[in-house]
């Protein structure tokens, strides 16, 4: 049981944890206390002064340790300064006055010093109307200052901290919540101070400047309008703005966001999105996302996108009606019969998949997921379930990270695993090369490639990892393909589904497997019954192709190459991908941002997301699509509100039973509490009012025992004597159909660049920096060269993802530039 | 006074008074030996019975927070202060110069009394000699073995080496410095934790002034009760006394606590420049209250300078004749403090520059109705809301210049002239 304090704050007794600061306890009370440094995701700063209020406490007599009475109440002791509230932990009997004419003189005094060197550009400032300095100035400043204007101190406007951040220095209140949050929250600390007094200044201390991916949560939490995304800079004005809930859809943790959108006439009248703001979600992204998630949403926007359906005439994909279109696929597939193959990826919604799944099982088809990571039955079986939360773990619990780069893969994951280590937890990271987590680790274990399987199966004969996992009061593992493909991630996952039921890990919260998916929503396919294909090319042969949201032939030639030879290719998607330029069929499909839905994060949690812009065009949301089909095919699909195809999945999929849209759009309250009246406390993140989610069940904590999964025998693919091993790896930024389109991502997502050993680089005669051309799976590419020493000679590391050939470990060789 | 024998100065005049040789030849380290074989907590009670505060400027009693360092902590530190950025204080200039052994002894006695095995000297950048004779006579201390392993066969073990600061005047404020010497920006930390709990890099840190230190070996040679004697009821022992300004012999003089102000400048710094009249005094450094002539009878003791609205701070004395301006010498004051505010806290960095605004617009002419008004409450605005003791420093120019001078002020306001030198 935490222990209780009373006080009054402001006359109403407020009972509290003990170790709650009082800005905090007056919060929870409902009482306001004025704030700029302090944030409630933060250790308290007590810089800039803003909460100044009056304190007391009760006079203790030092011979008998009671209370002094005085006309039977406790005599209180006020303080003889006035205090900061943020730095103040609440005690029993405690009285705190915050409106007093002392404490609003002090807060007057504080908001008129800031003023006098604010620029008070509100009219130009991207931050006014939602500003917490302009707010607060309302509230509690002077109605007019004393100072001289003409003494306003003059700073640079406009100071790039990098691409994606501004600086106007001018209007910096060196509150340094930006400079914390990089240090404390991001654990990259990457901001500071330079100079002192009133020269005190914002600079950028890494190479490239503001090296961070989480850069953008600053700009939510600059109490001013200092810091502005290069994105929204000068873009709209809040009040402008219009506001809808969504997910992001980078990657599988399920950030909750609220797209901003405006109609506006440079943009030909259309509605569109300005800009990706953060939405609460405590269990999952807390008031963060990462700057992929803010930053990479303009591909829903790009000119590129399809606009009307196409059927190959001639040789040539031309316009056609939906009617032409939609008859075609449905012809196409019903001749095929069990011939066809349902191919989906893992960006299409619950909703999407289950349409695809239900006309697959109705032609007697294949449902196949496009992935490179293997294990998702397992994770159905031992993943998360209700009650996980990720803040929840700390001291006695561990946390094993196997062939993943997070940091790269699924930022805010990365995030609040630190975090967890930061609290106590035992972080275990395997793999064959260093990562960004390795230094928040408690133990790093590498293995050369092909000994992953072997390299976890033995975890637990080693002492103290061994005692670290299987005494761990919560085990979580997340896995993923880290220089793999789906079969060596697939023994992966079995290898950590292993050491989580041998060690009876799973089936209750803060417990099981997490994939870490490539998408927002392969878990949701796996639910749903799609299985990867070992050998995709081969499964491909002869068969009627229907493929939604996955673009094979763009990633890999030889599936290009597969698909050429395939019967017909119905393609469903967002761009003319190049396996839409192979197709006899393209539907062009609507972007989530212009419907709703639902996705599966890799905890497991399902998640809504609401309509933000009209639909693209005449374009059909994907489920829609293949619901037509499916009737064309005398099968019934719902082609209505994906609240009812939400509602047949429900009663047919077993982990999804009990669920509704309804259910999905509950909210709890959440602390800290954010929002537009408290802006000036939590940021400009937008408080939760259209759903936290919930959790599937976990087939294992429907008493269900799960079966230990046979892991692959002996080793993967090894480097050779003369050969390098191309191994793929996930990078953030890469040149994927949802990033490509955002400009500002340029220099972040580079050029192609493999990475390999010094010692190999010298062997080859090639530096750092320098080009390369490198022979692949049949192809040539020019790359850049980037040296890690951490990384295994013989082997290379490979983006995804960028243009390269690399589904899987491979030869390749390696030659200088012509 | 004529009894009174200065110590903490008494080698200071000697030919190469820096050297461990003179050190050694005038007594030296025989305290360090006496206390080594005396048990830690008796050394503690000795300081508390002596009375000895800060020589800092805070004149916390030395004995007491000796006691608060956590008996049980594996691993502490002592933290030498030799920043001395306060204007007008030169005192412990002097003593790392010309007898930095005396400090040393001091930090291996309160180092033992305390449980530390480290020390760490913080100096002022600009103390070039001063870093110099420091670190020399620590390398001389070890080659002795005064310091380092097993000190004298007593089985203590104490390690020392010097910090150079950066020049920023709120270094010297112990938190700060406690930053500077972890490599960060000179920054206050917000206390509690106080040093003694968690300091230097975590752990419990025990800060001092060096003339602090300075008067441990002799309070162990001669005794709490010979320290305790001198002085008033509650500021006790000897006091280097800088003295600056429109004196004839400006210098540090060595003095008992208590000694008036008056004794200070006309006997000890022999009077007024120039035959000119006294008109105020800085008695203990530039973040302490100026008083007007009138008021130098007071004692130089924490108490008594308390009760008229100053302080002793540093015992920095500096003297201002008739022809000092005083709103020129509360803006050029008001001035160095706006410059070496740390810039982290609002009042501060913003209300220091806005105080030095209006006293600099005050002085040239060019003051505005409501000026008086408007610094007094810009003072009110700074102090008591900083996050450190440097904002209720950096007013005291301005507000006791006005106290006790108001009618300069309004004359500036009134003509546009100062009625002091005519500009
Ligand atoms: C703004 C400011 C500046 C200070 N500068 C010094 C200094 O230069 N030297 C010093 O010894 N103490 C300085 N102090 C006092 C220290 O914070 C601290 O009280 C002192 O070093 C403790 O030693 P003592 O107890 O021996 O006086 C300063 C305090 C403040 C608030
Ligand atoms: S840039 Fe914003 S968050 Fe950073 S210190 Fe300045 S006002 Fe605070
Ligand atoms: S009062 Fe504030 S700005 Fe001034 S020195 Fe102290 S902490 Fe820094
Ligand atoms: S000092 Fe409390 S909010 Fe800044």
């Amino acid at each position: 049981m935490t222990e209780l304090v009373t006080l009054s704050i402001d006359g109403k007794q407020v009972t509290v944890p003990k170790g709650t600061l009082v800005v905090d306890a007056a919060k929870q009370a409902g009482i306001d206390i004025p704030v700029f440094c302090y944030h409630p995701k933060m250790e308290p700063a007590g810089m800039c002064r803003m909460c100044l209020v009056e304190l007391g406490r009760p006079m203790i007599d030092r011979a008998t340790g009671q209370p002094v009475l005085e006309n039977g109440q406790p005599k209180i002791q006020w303080a003889p300064k006035l205090e900061t509230a943020c730095t103040n932990v609440v005690s029993d009997g405690m009285v705190v006055l915050t409106r007093s004419e002392k404490a609003r003189a002090g807060q007057q005094e504080i908001l008129e010093f800031l003023l006098t060197s604010h620029p008070l550009d509100c009219p130009v400032c991207d931050k006014g109307g939602e500003c917490p300095l302009q707010n607060l100035t309302l509230d509690y400043g002077p109605g007019k200052s004393r100072f001289l204007y003409n003494e306003k101190h003059h700073a640079e406007k406009h100071v790039p901290l990098g691409e994606l951040i501004w600086l106007d220095r001018e209007r910096c209140i060196q509150c340094g919540r930006c400079v914390r949050f990089q240090r404390l929250v991001a654990g990259e600390p990457v901001l500071a101070f330079d100079e002192r007094g009133r020269d005190t200044e914002i600079i950028t201390n890494s190479e490239p400047a503001f090296d961070s991916i989480f850069s953008g949560n600053t700009t939510d939490i600059c109490p001013v309008g200092a810091l502005t995304t290069a994105d929204f800079r000068f873009g709209a004005r809040p009040w402008e703005l219009k506001s809808a809930a969504s997910l992001c859809a980078q990657c599988p943790v399920g950030c909750n966001i609220t797209f901003n959108t405006r109609r506006e006439a440079k943009s030909g009248g259309r509605v569109v999105i300005k800009r990706v703001m953060p939405r609460q979600n405590e269990e999952v992204n807390e008031i963060w996302i990462c700057d992929k998630g803010r930053f990479a949403y303009h591909f829903t926007e790009s000119e590129a996108r399809l606009r009307q359906p196409l059927i190959r005439r001639n040789g040539q994909l031309q316009p056609a009606s939906w009617e032409e279109a939609l008859d075609l696929a449905a012809a196409k597939l019903k001749a095929a019969g069990k011939d066809a193959l349902i191919l989906a990826g893992g960006r299409l919604s619950n909703e999407d998949l289950f349409n695809l799944k239900k006309l697959a099982d109705g032609l007697g088809a294949q449902s196949v997921l496009y992935t490179h990571v293997g294990g998702g039955d397992l994770v159905t079986q031992i993943g998360l379930a209700s009650g996980t939360n990720l803040a929840d773990l700390g001291k006695g619990d561990t946390i094993l990270v196997a062939a993943c780069d997070l940091y790269e893969e699924a930022p805010i994951w990365w995030l609040r695993v630190k975090q967890a280590a930061d609290r106590g937890a035992t972080l275990i990271v395997v793999n064959a090369r260093a990562t960004r987590l390795d230094k928040h680790a408690g133990y790093v274990v590498r293995y050369a490639p092909g000994d992953e399987t072997v390299t976890l199966q033995g975890l637990l004969k080693q002492d103290k990892i061994g005692a670290a996992i299987r005494e761990a009061g919560n085990l979580l593992v997340f896995y993923a393909a880290d220089g793999l493909d789906l079969n060596g991630s697939t023994s992966v996952a079995a290898a950590c589904a292993n050491l989580l039921i041998e060690t009876g890990h799973f089936g209750r919260p803060n417990n099981g497997l997490i994939g870490v998916w490539p998408h927002a929503n392969d878990q949701g396919a796996w639910e749903i019954g799609f299985r990867p294909e070992a050998d995709l090319a081969a499964a491909l042969k002869g068969k009627t192709v229907y493929i939604a949201a996955a673009d094979p032939a763009g990633d890999d030639p030889r599936l290009a190459k597969a698909l050429q030879d395939a019967g017909t290719v119905i393609v469903q998607e967002l761009f003319q991908t190049a396996t839409a330029s192979l197709a006899e069929v393209v539907l062009p499909a609507a972007a989530y941002t212009e419907r709703e839905g639902t996705f599966t994060s890799g905890e497991r949690r399902v998640q809504r997301y609401y309509p933000a812009v009209p639909r693209w065009a005449e374009t059909k949301a994907d489920y829609v699509i293949t619901a037509e089909i499916g009737q064309r095919l005398g099968l019934d699909l719902e082609a209505g509100a994906p609240a009812l195809v939400f509602n047949r999945l429900t009663a047919e999929i077993t982990a999804f039973a009990g669920l509704s849209y309804r259910k999905l759009a509950e909210v709890r309250p959440q602390w800290p509490i954010v929002g537009r009246a408290d802006l000036y406390y939590g940021g400009t993140t937008y408080e939760n009012k259209q759903g936290l989610g919930v959790h599937l069940a976990a087939a294992a904590s429907a008493g269900e025992s799960p079966h230990l999964p046979e892991v692959r025998k002996g080793s993967g693919p090894r480097p050779q004597e003369d050969a390098l091993l191309a191994v793929p790896v996930t990078k953030l930024y890469d040149l994927g159909v949802t990033v490509r389109s955002s400009v500002l991502l340029e220099a972040r997502i580079g050029l192609p660049a493999i990475t390999i050993h010094p010692l190999t680089a010298e062997k080859m005669g090639l530096k750092a920096g320098e080009k390369a051309m490198i022979g692949l799976g049949g192809h040539e590419n020019e790359v850049l060269v980037k040296l890690d020493e951490t990384i295994p000679a013989g082997v290379a590391l490979v983006p995804r993802s960028m243009g390269l050939p690399v589904s899987a470990p491979a030869p390749l060789s390696v030659g200088k530039a012509k | 006074m004529s009894t009174f024998e200065p110590v903490l100065t008494r080698n200071t005049r000697r030919p190469d008074s820096e050297k461990i040789a003179t050190y050694l030849a005038n007594g030296g380290y025989q305290a360090t030996r006496m206390a080594l074989k005396m048990q830690p907590d008796e050394i503690i009670e000795m300081v508390k019975r002596s009375g000895l505060r800060g020589r800092g400027g805070a004149g916390f009693p030395a004995g007491v927070k000796w006691g608060f360092m956590p008996k049980d902590a594996p691993q502490k530190i002592v933290a030498v202060n030799t920043d001395e950025g306060e204007p007008g204080t030169f005192k412990d200039r002097e003593i790392v110069e010309r007898d930095p052994h005396s400090v040393i002894e001091g930090v291996i006695i309160a180092a033992y009394a305390v449980g530390a095995n480290r020390a760490y000297v913080y100096i002022r950048g600009e103390f070039f000699l001063g870093v110099k004779r420091w670190i020399k006579a620590i390398a001389d201390a070890y080659e002795h073995g005064f310091l380092g392993k097993d000190i004298l066969g007593s089985g203590f073990n104490l390690d020392m080496s010097v910090h150079r600061g950066a020049g920023a005047y709120i270094c010297g404020e112990e938190t700060a410095m406690l930053e500077s010497l972890e490599g960060k920006p000179g920054n206050p930390r917000l206390k509690p934790p106080y040093p003694a709990q968690t300091g230097l890099f975590g752990l419990p840190t025990l800060v001092h002034n060096i003339e602090t230190l300075a008067c441990i070996p002799h309070i162990i040679e001669r005794g709490a009760e010979w320290f305790a004697g001198i002085g008033t009821a509650e500021s006790k022992g000897p006091k280097i006394f800088s003295v600056s300004g429109h004196v004839n012999r400006p210098g540090n003089y060595e003095l008992p606590l208590g000694v008036s102000l008056r004794e200070i400048i006309y006997e000890h710094a022999g009077g007024i420049r120039n035959g000119r009249a006294l008109k105020a005094v800085i008695p203990g450094g530039a973040s302490t209250p100026m008083l007007p002539a009138d008021q130098i009878d007071v004692p130089m003791a924490f108490e008594t300078l308390k009760a008229i609205g100053s302080e002793l701070g540093t015992g920095a004395v500096i003297v201002m004749d008739e022809s000092t301006c005083m709103v020129q010498a509360a803006r050029r004051l008001t001035k160095f403090f706006a410059h070496e505010s740390c810039g982290q806290c609002t009042p501060c960095r913003l209300g220091s520059t806005r105080l030095y605004e209006i006293l600099d617009r005050i002085e040239r002419g060019q003051g505005k109705k409501g000026d008086l008004e408007l610094l007094l409450e810009t003072v009110q605005g700074i102090d008591g809301t900083t996050f450190c003791p440097m904002g209720a420093a950096l007013v005291n120019p301005a507000r006791s210049a006005i106290r006790h001078f108001r009618d300069e002020f309004e004359s500036h306001l009134a003509n546009k002239r100062c009625p002091v030198n005519g500009r």
